[in-house]
C-alpha cells in the first residue's frame, strides 16, 4: 500500500480496537524530536537546506539495515499530495496540521501499515511517531527506539551531553520523546469526575488535549494525555508513568461506567438508542454532532447495551467523516452544508446492516 | 454596534482578554458568544505555547518583564539568530544555539523540566563521551546492587570496570 492509498482508506491499524484495555484507550503513540547537526531548524530553512533534510531522510531510509528492522518506508514530498489528501492525513493523525504549512519545504515518511510515520521538517527536521491501537505505549517506544537507531546509523543527529537531543523548541529537548494515549472517557464526563481528574493530571506532569492536538477541543469525550517533562527523565521512565496514570484511568472510567450503568440505567440506554436512532436515521448530521453521537453509541457497545457493532467501526467512522474525507470520498470540496447531509448519508449507510 | 465575528446582529456582550499582558476586546452578538464559549469550554487555545516561552525567555535572557523588548545583541556564530528572536519566537535556531547562548539556556531548560540534565538514550554512533557516562552511571547502579547483596566479586569487577571507563573520559 503506497501513501496514496493511505489517503483513500478510511482504515488504520491504530483505529482496529484490538489492542489492550481497547475498551478505553483508543491509541498509543510516541514521537521522538530529532535534528541534523549543523543545518539550522526548520524554521530557518531556505528551500535549497530543506532540500538537503529531505534528501538526507530519503536516502537514510533506503538504508537496507532499517529496510531489514523496520519494513519498507515511502517518502512524499508535500508537494506531491492533494491539499485534501495532505488534510487527510492530519485527520487520521500521521502528521500534524503544522506540516501543511510551507508544504514546498516539507514531506512524510509511511510504513505502508501506517504504525510509523516520520514527518520532515516540521518543527524540528524529523519527528519519528510510532502509533498503536489500545495501550502499547512500551511497544511503541520500542518501536520508535528501533527507527531512531536505524537513522542515526547514517544521519548525524544534533546532541549534547548535557541536554541531550537538541530541538527547535526547548519543551522538547532531552529525550524529545513525547508519549501521548487517546482515551474514550464518557461515564468520567457524564459524572464530572473529569475536571477533577485533569486537574490531578496536570500536577503530575501531563497535559490533556482534544482529539486533534494542541488548542483542540475534547469533543466525543476523547481526550489526549502526554507527558510534559521531556528532559531528566529517561524514555522508560517517561512511558511507565504514562502507563501507570493510564491504568488508573482505565480503571476509574470502568468503575464510572459500571456505577453509572448500575444507578441510571434507563438513562443511560435511552441515551445510547437514541444516539443508535439518530445515527441510523438523521439526514443532516454536522461532524460536532456526529463525535458526540459516536461516542454516546460506543459506551454503548462498550457496556454491551447495543451487540454486534464493531468498535473499530466507530472510530472509523470519526475519521472518515471529518470535512477532507467527506471532500475525498465524494471526489470534490463540498460546503459544510452539503457535508452535513453526506456526513449523514455515510453513517446511514455503514450502520444500516446493525 | 454589529457583532465583530458575524457583522450582521448588534453587540450584546463585550469580552475583554488579558493573554501575555496583551489586552483583546471583542463585542459580540449573544449567538456568537455562546457558540465561541461552547468552543473555548476547557480546551481552546488559552495561551499560545510560543509566545508563553518567548516570554519566559524574555525574561531569563535579558532580565526584562515579560513583553518588554530585550535590548541583548548576542548572535549565534552559526545560524545568525540572536537572543532577542529567540526571546521573540520561543525557538533556537540551529544546534550551535544551544552553546552559544548557554548560561541564559539552563534556568530557562530547569524552568520547563524541572532539571537541565539529560539522563536517557544517547545516540550510539555519535554519542562519544555521552555513551561512557551513560554505561558509568548504570554501572555504578549495578555496583550498589552487588554491593547491598554482597556479592563482593561482581563488585570488585564492576569497580573496575568503572575505573577503566573513567580513565577513558579523561
Amino acid at each position: 500500500m503506497s501513501i496514496k492509498d493511505t489517503v483513500s482508506s478510511s482504515y488504520s491499524k491504530w483505529l482496529d480496537a484490538s489492542g489492550p484495555e481497547s475498551d478505553i484507550v483508543i491509541s498509543s503513540r510516541v514521537r521522538l524530536a530529532r535534528n541534523l547537526v549543523d543545518t539550522p531548524f526548520p524554521h530557518l530553512l531556505g528551500h535549497e537546506n530543506a532540500d538537503k533534510v529531505i534528501y538526507a531522510v530519503q536516502t537514510a531510509i533506503g538504508n537496507e539495515k532499517i529496510k531489514a528492522d523496520i519494513g519498507e518506508l515511502e517518502l512524499s514530498r508535500m508537494t506531491e499530495l492533494t491539499p485534501t489528501e495532505r488534510q487527510i492525513l492530519v485527520e487520521k493523525h500521521l502528521i500534524s496540521p503544522d506540516l501543511l504549512e510551507h508544504p514546498e519545504k516539507k514531506a512524510v515518511v509511511l510504513r505502508n501499515d501506517e504504525v510509523v510515520s516520520i514527518m520532515v521538517n516540521e518543527e524540528d527536521h524529523l519527528r519519528i511517531q510510532c502509533l498503536l491501537p489500545g495501550l502499547q505505549l512500551k511497544e511503541c517506544w520500542d518501536l520508535a527506539n528501533k527507527v531512531d537507531d536505524g537513522l542515526e546509523h547514517i544521519l548525524d543527529y544534533a546532541f549534547s551531553e548535557q541536554v541531550g537531543y537538541l530541538t527547535a523548541c526547548p519543551t522538547n529537548v532531552g529525550t524529545g520523546l513525547r508519549a501521548s494515549v487517546m482515551l474514550h472517557l464518557p461515564a468520567m464526563v457524564m459524572t464530572q469526575q473529569i475536571n477533577g481528574v485533569l486537574t490531578t493530571l496536570s500536577k503530575l506532569g501531563l497535559t490533556v488535549r482534544g482529539l486533534y492536538g494542541e488548542g483542540t477541543q475534547a469533543s466525543g469525550n476523547l481526550f489526549q494525555v502526554s507527558n510534559q517533562v521531556t528532559l531528566g527523565l529517561t524514555e522508560e521512565e517517561i512511558v511507565d508513568n504514562l502507563i501507570m496514570v493510564t491504568m488508573q484511568l482505565v480503571s476509574q472510567e470502568r468503575a464510572a461506567r459500571l456505577a453509572l450503568y448500575k444507578e441510571q440505567q434507563y438513562q443511560i440506554e435511552d441515551r445510547v438508542w437514541r444516539a443508535f436512532g439518530l445515527l441510523k436515521y438523521a439526514r443532516t448530521m454536522t461532524s460536532n454532532d456526529a463525535m458526540g453521537l459516536l461516542s454516546d453509541l460506543r459506551l454503548g457497545v462498550d457496556l454491551g447495551i447495543v451487540p454486534n457493532i464493531p468498535p473499530g467501526l466507530i472510530m472509523e467512522l470519526i475519521i472518515m467523516t471529518r470535512p477532507a474525507f467527506l471532500n475525498k470520498l465524494k471526489g470534490k470540496e463540498m460546503n459544510p452544508y452539503q457535508r452535513d447531509i453526506y456526513r449523514a448519508e455515510l453513517i446511514r449507510q455503514r450502520l444500516n446492516s446493525f | 454596534m454589529l457583532c465583530d465575528r458575524c457583522q450582521k446582529r448588534p453587540a450584546q456582550v463585550h469580552l475583554t482578554q488579558i493573554v501575555n499582558n496583551i489586552k483583546k476586546q471583542m463585542n459580540l452578538c449573544p449567538t456568537c458568544a455562546a457558540e465561541l464559549q461552547a468552543e473555548s469550554f476547557g480546551f481552546a487555545p488559552q495561551v499560545n505555547l510560543h509566545e508563553f516561552l518567548a516570554g519566559l525567555i524574555n525574561h531569563h535572557f535579558t532580565g526584562a518583564h515579560l513583553h518588554q523588548p530585550a535590548v541583548s545583541t548576542v548572535r549565534c556564530e552559526k545560524c545568525g539568530t540572536t537572543e532577542t528572536q529567540v526571546a521573540k519566537t520561543g525557538l533556537f535556531g540551529c544546534a550551535d544555539c544551544y552553546k552559544q547562548f548557554g548560561g541564559q539556556v539552563q534556568p530557562v531548560l530547569k524552568r520547563i523540566h524541572g532539571s537541565n540534565t539529560h539522563t536517557g538514550k544517547v545516540p550510539k554512533r555519535t554519542g562519544g563521551k555521552a555513551l561512557i557516562s551513560k554505561e558509568i552511571r548504570k554501572l555504578k547502579i549495578e555496583l550498589q546492587d552487588a554491593v547491598s547483596r554482597e556479592e563482593f566479586e561482581r563488585a570488585a569487577s564492576l569497580r573496575d570496570r568503572i575505573k577503566e571507563l573513567e580513565q577513558q573520559l579523561q
